[in-house]
C-alpha cells in the first residue's frame, strides 16, 4: 500500500469523525474544538495533493485566525451553556439526516458517472509546480487572476470596516458638567487632592501639576 | 499520487452534506455559522482535488479567493452575531422572528 493511501484512509475517517463530533456537541466550544481538528485534517489532504501552500493557509488561516474568533465570540458571549433542543418544526431532525444522506448518494453516483473511482490522478503536477507550489501559484494570482486580487482587498476593507461599525457601542463623549460631578463627589467623601484643580477649572494639558 | 480523486471529492461531499444538517438542525446561530464554514472547507477540498486532477493550479487559486472571502464573511457575521446578542441576549435563531408575517 502506498505511503499516500495511508495517510488517506487515516485521516479521512478522523475528518468525518471530528465533523459529526461537531454535529452533535451541545457545547459551543466543544463544537468549535471538533472543527478545529477537521480543519487540521483538510490541510493533510491538501498536502496529498501537492497543494502546499494551501496547507499552510488552511491552517493559518482557518484553523488559527478563524477559530480563534469564533471563541473569542462564544467565550464574549458566554453561550456555552449549550443549544436549546426544543424544535419546533415535526420532523425537521429526520429529515434533514435523510436528505443529507441522499446528497452523499449523489455525489456518490455523479462520480462514478462522470470520473469513476480508479481514476488517479496524472503524473507530472511537479511540471506545473516547477520552482516551488507557492512561486507557482503567485505567478496564476498576479498574472491571470491580478484585478480580483485586488477587489478582493477592497472586501476584506469593507469587512473590517462593516465589524467595527457593527460591533460598535454607542459611546457619547465625557462632559465637563460630569468631571465637575465627580470632583464634587470625592470632595464630599473627604477626598480632597490639594493638586486637583478647583471644580469648575478647565482641564489643563498635562494634567495637574 | 496513487490516492484515486474521486476518493477525495467524495470526502468533500460528505464534510458537505454534515456541514447542511448543520445548519438545518441547529438553533445557536454560532453553531450554524460553524456548520457554514465546514461546507465552504468541504468545496475548497473538492476545488483542489480537481485542480490536482486537470494538472492546472486555477483550482488552487479559486480555493485561495474562497478562503480570503469565507474570513471576510467570518467577520462580519460574527459582528452582526455580537450585536444581536446585545439586543436581545440570545443568539438563537428561532427568537429573532421580527421579519416574519
Amino acid at each position: 500500500m502506498p505511503l499516500d493511501n495511508v495517510v488517506f484512509w487515516v485521516f479521512a475517517p478522523v475528518s468525518v469523525a471530528s465533523a459529526i463530533g461537531m454535529l452533535v456537541m451541545r457545547n459551543a466550544v466543544h463544537a468549535a474544538l471538533f472543527l478545529i481538528v477537521n480543519f487540521f485534517t483538510i490541510a493533510v489532504m491538501y498536502l496529498l495533493l501537492d497543494a502546499p501552500f494551501l496547507f499552510a493557509v488552511q491552517i493559518i488561516v482557518y484553523a488559527g485566525a478563524i477559530m480563534v474568533l469564533f471563541l473569542f465570540v462564544i467565550m464574549l458571549l458566554g453561550i456555552d451553556r449549550g443549544d436549546d433542543v426544543h424544535e419546533p418544526l415535526i420532523g425537521q431532525r429526520p429529515l434533514a439526516v435523510i436528505l443529507a444522506v441522499g446528497f452523499v448518494l449523489e455525489i456518490g453516483l455523479a462520480l462514478r458517472a462522470g470520473i469513476g473511482f480508479a481514476t488517479r490522478a496524472p503524473d507530472g503536477f511537479d511540471v506545473v509546480n516547477q520552482g516551488g507550489n507557492a512561486q507557482a501559484l503567485a505567478t496564476v494570482l498576479f498574472r491571470d487572476y491580478f484585478f480580483p486580487f485586488e477587489v478582493t482587498s477592497v472586501l476584506l476593507i469593507i469587512a473590517a470596516v462593516a465589524a467595527m461599525v457593527l460591533a460598535q457601542r454607542k459611546s457619547r463623549a465625557i462632559t465637563q458638567a460630569e468631571i465637575d460631578e465627580h470632583r464634587a463627589d470625592l470632595d464630599a467623601l473627604g477626598h480632597t487632592n490639594p493638586g486637583a484643580p478647583k471644580p469648575g477649572a478647565p482641564l489643563e494639558a498635562g494634567g495637574p501639576r | 499520487m496513487r490516492t484515486p480523486i474521486a476518493y477525495f471529492v467524495m470526502l468533500s461531499g460528505i464534510l458537505f452534506a454534515i456541514g447542511s444538517v448543520g445548519v438545518l438542525i441547529r438553533k445557536s446561530a454560532l453553531l450554524i455559522f460553524m456548520s457554514v464554514e465546514l461546507q465552504l472547507n468541504a468545496v475548497n477540498l473538492a476545488l483542489v482535488a480537481f485542480s490536482r486532477m486537470n494538472g492546472d493550479l486555477r483550482g488552487q487559486v479559486l480555493a485561495f479567493f474562497s478562503m480570503v472571502v469565507a474570513a471576510a464573511e467570518v467577520v462580519v457575521g460574527l459582528a452582526i452575531i455580537v450585536s444581536i446578542y446585545r439586543r436581545r441576549a440570545t443568539v438563537n435563531v428561532d427568537d429573532a422572528r421580527e421579519l416574519r408575517w
